[in-house]
């Protein structure tokens, strides 16, 4: 059989670009870290939207005539309609209709608010049982894919996990968006997606692995190389509904789930990206290396 | 091979009942799920008990229950009160009108006390009140609106008023005097009344809020969120917009992909969409937005299934079995790999349900319905679907399952 791709031949760059993404993801992370949201620092977002597209220039203008100075404020949702405006402390009841007013004569226009305001404790209460939640999730996966399969597809499977998220995240960080308790969420869902994808390769594998029992580097390759192959096309349909979905919220489900449905958008992909290079790559080394020590020691034996 | 026309008949009417249910109790099932304040507006408040009180899970639950009384007053339909940690509330209302209202009345601790004449020293106390003891009277003189409160305890009331006859006896609301009556009698029938209330409408809020009792608790607004009642019908129609389209693709992406299986995927996928809402009412889930996004995406996530069974018969039909000998091994060999890679993420969503706090819990409960539904529909009624049409034997070209006939090699 010829393959179109040979997965393993290049796992070697597989492993640079990898280490690259870790490397962009973890240095931007350290260096501008996240734009947090207000579930993670106190204060007030008001989502003021109206019936038409937003001149931030003059909303702001407006706000700063209210007595908010340099008011941080953007544009959003599929309409540019929205206007999001941002406080690091809380507002009155009687502030928030004031702006509302104000705003809703200026653009002579109905205005719809939605206001959160917030401690950061919660948030970052909620961050915090995440990812400990997470790393319990992974010893449990680890503890069962062990069980089923053996310690190192566990293993290469968490790797692979982790790195989709901190993929994810990176991204985030690089492209500045924001941050809320939801995004929390679709860290979550991928870190859900990313095992469940990863596992259907590795259980090709393991059935491969009865089939053929591989002595040489090869052999090894070849299974590993053949069920990549086998399990492609099914790796490549499920992600492209998971991307239809993730795509059409992100396009048209509104401002407030556009930063969710983004984020899931990087994962998923990710997820399936990670399954193959990452996860199955750092299984065949690992495999291999293993190998060579068992035969290394039998000769010893021998001797 | 004979045409098994039973089969065929068991198959179409399977696929004609399950396309009836949904079709005409959907929108029943829809209409009974709770949705959050984010879809249909409304307001959430998260309390916590300030510091440097005595808090235990009764106090917090006594406060849950207060909350609960005074929001009745409300006429909020569903108010979710629940307590969250040691220390928390969260007041969830859903469909408010007026929020100011609601906020003005959920802040107040409302302890009423009667004091002694310098206002320093209590009385008597909200807890001598009679359950629904607070009613508006109107002054016979005056006509003006007053509170009536009846005591549990006249003695008491008669003790008090005729230790301190001939002096004002003011009660307050919180550390708010309401009015400061002078005592022109000793008061034996156990009636007291609080004046100075400007309409009926303030009379009343006061005689259900006294009603409603005190918050055994001080608490402090931690959080809150708010949403104008059209942002959120605007928010569910833009996100079940988002949500037909993907469908569709979906639909249009599976029946073009593998023909014949896919299209039994776009039934089984239905059918799953399906109950998982019903659980969700079964269940009470309260659904929000980022619920709806990741139900959607559950959609994505359950086809995983259909597409895993369906590329293992395409392989197996490609090394040249038969149709129904593909089928079998194929959805064979399928079984252990959905059902492993479902053991890992339901392990996942079962730990996020242990250690998560409120919003990654509700997270977790609707990964692990969509993953056990998922198994329903995509493989045991999928296996069901396809073997109706297998053993009728009409299933002859390999076309129907995607596959090209150059592709089958010789067994």
């Amino acid at each position: 059989m010829t393959y179109k791709i040979d997965f393993v031949e290049n796992r070697k760059i597989y492993f640079i670009i990898t280490l690259v993404i870790v490397a962009l993801s973890v240095g931007s992370l350290l260096i501008q870290g996240l734009n947090l949201g207000i579930d993670f620092v106190s204060g007030t977002r008001l989502d003021i939207s109206m019936d038409k597209p937003v001149d931030l220039a003059k909303a702001k203008q407006e706000l700063e005539g209210l007595g908010y100075e340099n008011p941080n404020a953007r544009v959003g949702g599929p309409n540019k309609n929205i206007l999001i405006f941002r406080l690091d402390k809380e507002i009155t009841l009687q502030e928030k209709e004031k702006i509302s007013q104000k705003l809703g004569s200026v653009f002579h226009t109905k205005v719809n608010v939605q206001e959160q305001v917030v401690d950061p404790i919660i948030g970052r209460e909620l961050a915090k049982n995440a990812i400990i939640s997470v790393l319990i999730a992974s010893i449990g996966i680890i503890i069962y894919v062990t069980l089923r399969f053996e310690y190192r597809f566990a293993v290469a499977a968490i790797l692979a996990l982790f790195y989709d998220a901190i993929f994810t995240v990176g991204m985030f960080s690089i492209l500045q968006l924001e941050v809320d308790i939801v995004f929390i969420a679709a860290i979550l869902t991928i870190v859900g997606y990313s095992v469940n994808d990863t596992i259907v390769i590795f259980d090709r594998i393991r059935e491969n692995l009865n089939i053929v029992k591989p002595t040489k580097w090869e052999e090894l390759s070849k299974v590993v190389n053949d069920s990549i192959h086998q399990t492609l096309t099914r790796s490549i349909n499920t992600v492209l509904t998971v991307v239809f979905a993730a795509f059409a919220l992100w396009l048209l489900g509104g401002e407030s789930i556009s930063n969710f449905s983004l984020a899931l958008l990087f994962g998923l992909i990710s997820g399936a990206y990670s399954s193959i290079f990452v996860a199955s790559q750092i299984w065949v080394s690992w495999k291999w290396r293993s190998m060579q020590k068992e035969k290394a020691g039998d000769k010893l034996a021998a001797e | 091979m004979k045409v098994r026309k039973g089969r065929l008949a068991v198959f179409s009417f399977l696929v004609v009942a399950i396309l009836a249910i949904v079709c005409t109790t959907t929108g029943n099932i829809w209409n009974n799920i709770t949705k959050g304040l984010d879809l249909q507006g409304g307001f959430e408040v998260l309390y916590q008990a300030e510091p440097g009180q005595k808090v235990n899970a009764q106090i917090m639950k006594d406060a849950a229950a207060a909350i609960e009384r005074r929001v009745n007053v409300l006429g909020v339909s569903e108010p979710e009160i629940t307590v969250e940690g040691t220390n928390r509330i969260r007041v969830q209302l859903a469909g408010v009108q007026d929020q100011k209202k609601a906020r003005e009345l959920l802040g107040k601790e409302a302890h009423l006390t009667f004091r002694d004449p310098t206002g320093k020293k209590v009385l008597i106390d909200g807890k001598d009140l009679k359950q629904n003891g607070a009613k508006v009277d109107f002054d016979p003189q005056t006509n003006q609106p007053i509170v009536t409160l009846q005591m549990k305890n006249a003695d008491k009331l008669a003790d008090v008023t005729r230790k301190y006859l001939g002096q004002p006896m003011p009660i307050y609301l919180d550390e708010n005097q309401l009015s400061a009556p002078v005592i022109q009698s000793v008061i034996t029938g156990g009636e007291a009344q609080i004046t100075g209330q400007r309409t009926v409408e303030e009379a009343q809020e006061l005689a259900d809020l006294l009603n409603a009792g005190a918050i055994p608790v001080k608490l402090e607004e931690k959080s809150s969120f708010a949403v104008d009642a059209s942002l959120g019908a605007d928010s569910l129609r833009e996100s079940l917009i988002a949500g037909l389209y993907a469908v569709l693709a979906i639909f249009i992406f599976v029946i073009g992909y593998y023909r014949l299986p896919g299209l039994i995927a776009v039934i089984t996928l239905i059918a799953y969409s399906y109950l998982v809402l019903l659980t969700f009412m079964l269940m009470d889930v309260t659904l929000t937005l980022p619920g709806i996004a990741a139900f959607i995406l559950g959609i994505g996530m359950a086809v995983d299934a259909n597409i895993i069974m369906n590329e293992r018969i395409r392989e197996e039909l490609r090394v040249g079995r038969s149709i129904p000998a593909a089928v079998r091994a194929g959805s064979k060999r399928s079984f252990l790999t959905i059902f492993d890679s479902n053991i890992t993420t339901i392990i996942a969503a079962a730990v996020l349900f242990a250690y998560g706090t409120s919003s990654v819990k509700g997270f977790s409960v609707s990964l692990v319905i969509g993953i056990i539904v998922s198994f329903l529909t995509a493989v045991a009624l999928s296996r069901i679907l396809i073997n109706l049409l297998v053993r009728s034997n009409i299933l002859k070209s390999p076309g129907l399952f995607s596959v090209r006939e150059d592709e089958i090699s010789d067994l």
